[in-house]
């Protein structure tokens, strides 16, 4: 579980965050959602330490995120693992040392036939088979979605942060990428905090959501609760496409 | 006012700052010595081999212009001829050398450099290795150093002899001292001491080169217009804070 308290950040007069209050459940998939350029992703790197708030604590269950020493924060590190919006794929190595490198560095005492059953495991993990020797640039943007979930979750971690898992990606190669992040948060039932303005991932595996405006929680809840809701600030970001909102008043009509 | 020379981002003492505490992350225990290890290795073969080609052509022409235009001031005045192979050899050794190879590696070395560290804050690798827990200061600045102040001392002195040959071709091929002149010029008045300042030279000029390129990357911010800044200015000023050490060293050691 990771909660946050009165966060607040400021880029010189800037205030992207407002104060925030939310917790993010352990098993469960947590949301970050909102417009472009609402702050999810200033939102995430607040929680996995990229950035230090303004004001405002950090709790992983009873650590104090912000205030931890160098050494409660590396360990900490370990059970850490984030996909980044653009893959964050080391070019200069291949998919399969691109995995294995938080081992190489980290996993000392681990022998390499060890690593490679690990390696092994993840990629079959995330469904993708053959191309262990590949570059990121040789595959497609789907399957790097794929390594990079590889590679956050090699060092069996207890937290995942994803960072616009799906932008970039067609609709079909998107939910994959969803259910397959879903599927892991159940498998290890561990804390993952996906961000997204995607109405479809919402809707799917959207189970504790975040919906920040303006720099505030504009509504909290759960994908069911999303059809009942009467907040104007949720209804608007999710029948922002027209043909949603005609679907929707047809319905009503 | 003080506070605004110290915090504001254009400001040089800003960064001076910067760069001082920057330091302290850089020499820190590497997570893993083999991680380390392999790309001190692999960066010692980027700046020693591919900077070998080039090194090697400007050395010698920069020898040969020496010795041309020294015999060119010598011509009819009472200077022995082979005073020419003296002077060339002094010249590499104490100034050339060093100096002109730092500055070149500085444009193609520093450059890249910054370009690479560069790319790699702005594609996130660096957050991407934060977040792993790696001291990204550490093991993306520490090997660079370290493989540039073992390389370029080597690549100086290989500049030194090749300039040293470069003065010798240019002149016999000009006829402006006979072979047996230039080898006794090269073997008279030999100082072992300016071998010493030749060394601190190139050690002290790779690791600024290497440093404030890398310094230049690292916090790199925005698009690829900063980035190709970025890149321009660690050679401006790794350029610039070479010549000035150069300045430096020659008053200190010859004092
Ligand atoms: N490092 C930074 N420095 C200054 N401003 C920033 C920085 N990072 C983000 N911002 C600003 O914060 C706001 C929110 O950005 P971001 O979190 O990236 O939005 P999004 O919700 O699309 O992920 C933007 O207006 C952006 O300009
Ligand atoms: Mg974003």
């Amino acid at each position: 579980m990771i909660r946050v308290e009165k966060i607040h950040k400021s880029f010189g007069e800037q205030e992207v965050l407002k104060g925030i209050d939310f917790t993010f459940e352990t098993g469960k998939t947590n949301l970050i959602i909102g417009k472009s350029g609402a702050g999810k992703t200033v939102l995430l790197k607040l929680l996995v330490g990229l950035m230090k708030p303004t004001k405002g604590k950090v709790w992983y269950d009873k650590l104090d995120f912000v205030n931890l020493s160098k050494e409660e924060l590396q360990s900490l590190r370990m059970d850490v693992g984030m996909l980044f919006q653009g893959n964050a794929l080391f070019d200069s190595l291949t998919v399969e040392e691109n995995i294995r490198f938080p081992l190489d560095m980290f996993s000392k005492k681990m022998s390499i036939d060890e690593k490679q059953e690990r390696v092994n495991t993840c990629l079959a993990k995330v469904e993708l088979e053959g191309v262990n020797h590949k570059y990121p640039s040789e595959i497609s943007g789907g399957m790097q979605k794929r390594v990079g979930i590889a590679r956050a979750i090699v060092l069996n971690p207890k937290y995942l942060f994803c960072d616009e898992p799906n932008s970039g990606l067609d609709p079909k190669t998107a939910i994959t990428i969803d259910e397959l992040i879903s599927n892991i948060t159940k498998e290890f039932n561990i804390t993952t905090v996906i961000n997204t303005h995607d109405m479809n991932s919402v809707m799917e595996i959207g189970e504790n959501i975040c919906l920040l405006h303006q720099g505030k929680l504009a509504w909290q809840g759960s994908k069911e609760a999303v059809l009942d809701s009467s907040n104007e600030t949720l209804t608007d970001f999710i029948f922002a496409s027209p043909f949603l909102k005609k679907l929707r008043n047809a319905a009503a009509g | 006012m003080l506070r605004e020379l110290f915090n504001s981002e254009n400001s040089v003492l800003y960064h001076v700052g910067k760069f001082v505490m920057w330091q302290k992350e850089i020499y820190k225990k590497p997570e893993n010595w083999s991680m380390y290890y392999k790309e001190i290795v692999r960066q010692m073969y980027d700046i020693g081999i591919g900077s070998l080609t080039i090194v090697m052509i400007i050395s010698l022409f920069i020898g040969a212009v020496t010795a041309v235009q020294f015999s060119y001031q010598l011509s009819g005045g009472l200077i022995p001829e082979y005073y020419i192979g003296y002077v060339v050899r002094d010249m590499t050794i104490i100034e050339l050398a060093a100096t002109i190879t730092c500055l070149v590696l500085a444009g193609k070395v520093g450059s890249n450099m910054a370009a690479e560290i560069g790319g790699m804050r702005q594609k996130e690798h660096i957050d991407a290795m934060e977040v792993m827990g790696v001291n990204t200061s550490a093991y993306i600045i520490m090997p660079k150093i370290i493989a540039a102040i073992i390389v370029i001392p080597l690549l100086v002195s290989l500049s030194a002899i090749v300039g040293i040959m470069g003065g010798y071709l240019a002149s016999i091929a000009t006829g402006s001292v006979t072979e047996a002149d230039y080898i006794k010029g090269l073997r008279s008045f030999f100082v072992p001491y300016n071998v010493l300042m030749m060394y601190v030279k190139a050690f002290v000029f790779a690791f600024i080169l290497t440093s404030v390129s890398c310094y230049q990357g690292y916090f790199v911010k925005g698009g690829s217009i900063e980035l190709g800044e970025a890149s321009t200015r660690a050679v401006v000023y790794s350029d610039i804070l070479i010549l000035v050490a150069d300045f430096i060293i020659a008053l200190v050691l010859t004092s």
